[in-house]
């Protein structure tokens, strides 16, 4: 045995750093030209100054960053994000910490009911939303009945409604990176942290928080860019006076078919998913480093 | 000390406990509430439901009246399955070819490939349209298989390249010392241990595309309708109680789904 591994080394030594190019060039090939290439398109586009593609120029870039509306436009996007990011944040790590402390049983049990809204339509999700926030929905009936109100309560198209939609679709996206590093921390640690007379709250957040932040970081980045780009929830529940960067890609480019505005705003979008990923990230390192 | 122990204890148990309630409540709340509004009689979202009923259960299954559901939904089906078929074929080849490389060029595709998961796909979507309209194609479902094959592609080559990861090496370096070929060992050693982790991507694959929304918000139109997007016409519209049967039929098939794929593959391992 000892005899075919040594054979055998040198020779998977050698493969260990190509690719074999015969298996993945198909799906290379196709991403190259139907993914990649649409990309480099759009950036191309935005660099248009008119409709129809003539002339070029950087007039379409001025246009979006001189103008007050779409400045705000970009801020209302990555606060929506950062808000939805802090709100699973804030029910997910509880959540998780009961997920490790239970028995198998209720483990599997709750990875169902972590996983069944990540594989429901998002449409479908934002529907419930809807049923749950409108005026004749189950928060306004309840508080009208509670008589903890006179009148139905404006929850749908609020800041506050897209928030608690986005954080029930996003979550899942939160939690099963978040429980994956979670289960891997040594019991013995917390133990440890328990017997030198730490309190409970000391121990979650001197020893369990920074040893679960990769899971913390890989979520964030998904939730993130997940709820920055939710267009229908953004539309349907935030409705026409909450404007996010991916409605105004939709009105630039189907409604008023500016391609070369949209493309800028679209651009903008990416550049704004990778900035906050890259922020995340960021910060996920400097408290590893504490 | 120790009342200040346990008072600490306490207020640690009831903040867990009382968030963990939340989380769940919101997680699966909203589900619940879908499906009882599906029984209503009334012609609103009303809730409580006023009474219980299947009529637009029936309103959403006749031929006529909701025609344009359904050919939404055939449309949607067979993209979906056109473009899983794609990826699965592609994605499996690609994770058997990026298996264990270290290498730059390994490390650069890797990335490109889980790409779509974390960019934003709505710009890709119109990317895309913008893409195929100046090469002179006008939309259609071949063009959403294209389309919904770049996002989808992801899921299963995740799994796959897990699975593949999991292989122990000496597997595969016994059989080649037996004289087996490759492409033998691929098919009799690697393929079966890996099925699982291919079925449940392809699964989350599938799933990906019967969703997606930003692709075909773009590449879609009245002919090449798709279900996400009419439902989403349907809400903005008219509040039609037609879309709480539809979310009704759409709910009860994932939780068979994965319920059935849970037991076949243990699907939650996998995500």
């Amino acid at each position: 045995m000892a005899s075919v591994a040594a054979t055998v080394a040198p020779l998977s030594r050698a493969r260990r750093d190509g690719v074999e190019w015969r298996l993945a060039s198909p799906l290379a090939l196709v991403y190259a030209a139907f993914f990649a290439a649409p990309l480099l398109l759009l950036l191309a586009i935005s660099f248009f100054d008119d409709t129809d593609l003539t002339r070029v120029g950087g007039s379409q870039w001025i246009k979006f960053f001189t103008d007050p509306f779409y400045l705000s436009v970009i801020g209302h996007t990555l606060k929506l994000g950062a808000v939805t990011v802090l709100a699973t944040s804030v029910l997910s790590f509880p959540l998780a910490l009961v997920f490790c402390a239970s028995r198998t049983g209720v483990q599997r049990l709750l990875l169902l009911i972590i996983i069944m809204p990540l594989l429901t339509s998002v449409v479908v999700r934002t529907f419930a939303w809807i049923v749950i926030l409108a005026r004749e929905g189950v928060i306004n009936q309840t508080l009208l009945a509670l008589g903890l109100s006179a009148t139905p309560l404006p929850l749908l198209q609020t800041e506050f409604g897209l928030v608690l939609a986005l954080t029930q679709i996003e979550m899942p996206l939160m939690l099963l990176p978040l429980i994956t590093v979670m289960r891997t921390i040594d019991p013995n640690v917390l133990d440890a942290s328990r017997a030198l007379g730490a309190s409970r709250w000391r121990t979650f957040f001197q020893v369990i928080l920074p040893l679960s932040l990769p899971g913390w970081v890989a979520g964030s980045t998904l939730v993130f860019a997940s709820s920055v780009t939710a267009f229908i929830s953004q539309t349907v529940i935030g409705g026409g006076r909450l404007v996010f960067l991916p409605s105004v890609i939709w009105q630039q480019s189907m409604v008023v078919y500016n391609w070369p505005f949209a493309a800028v705003a679209a651009v903008t979008l990416l550049v704004t998913v990778l900035f906050g990923i890259g922020l995340l990230g960021a910060l996920g390192a400097h408290f590893a480093r504490r | 000390m120790t009342r200040r122990h346990t008072a600490s204890e306490l207020s640690y148990r009831l903040v867990v406990g009382f968030l963990a309630t939340v989380a769940i409540m919101i997680l699966v709340g909203p589900i619940l509430v879908v499906l009882i509004t599906s029984f209503t009689t009334a012609p609103s979202l009303k809730f409580p439901p006023p009474g219980f009923s299947f009529k637009w259960y029936e309103a959403l299954f006749d031929p006529v009246r909701s025609r344009h559901i359904h050919v939404a939904a055939s449309n949607t089906l067979a993209v979906g399955i056109g473009a899983t078929i794609a990826v699965t074929v592609l994605g499996v080849a690609a994770a058997a070819g990026l298996a264990g490389k270290r290498g730059r060029w390994a490390r650069a595709l890797e990335n490109g490939f889980l790409g779509p998961l974390i960019l934003p796909t709505l710009a890709y979507g119109f990317a895309a349209l913008m893409f195929f309209s100046l090469l002179g194609f006008r939309t259609s479902l071949p063009l959403l298989v294209i389309g919904h094959a770049v996002v989808i592609a992801p899921f299963v080559f995740r799994t796959t390249l897990a699975s593949l990861g999991q292989l122990d090496p000496a597997l595969l370096e016994s059989s080649a010392s037996l004289g087996v070929g490759r492409f033998t060992t691929f098919r009799r050693v690697t393929l079966p241990l890996i099925a699982p982790g291919i079925a449940a991507g392809a699964f989350l694959s599938f799933i990906a595309s019967i969703d997606n929304v930003p692709v075909s918000l773009f590449l879609s139109n009245a002919r090449t309708d798709m279900l996400p997007i009419r439902m989403w016409g349907m809400m903005e519209s008219t509040l039609d109680v037609r879309v709480a049967a539809a979310s009704g039929v759409l709910i009860s098939c994932v939780v068979v789904l994965m319920v059935a794929m849970e037991r076949l593959v243990g699907l939650s391992k996998r995500i």
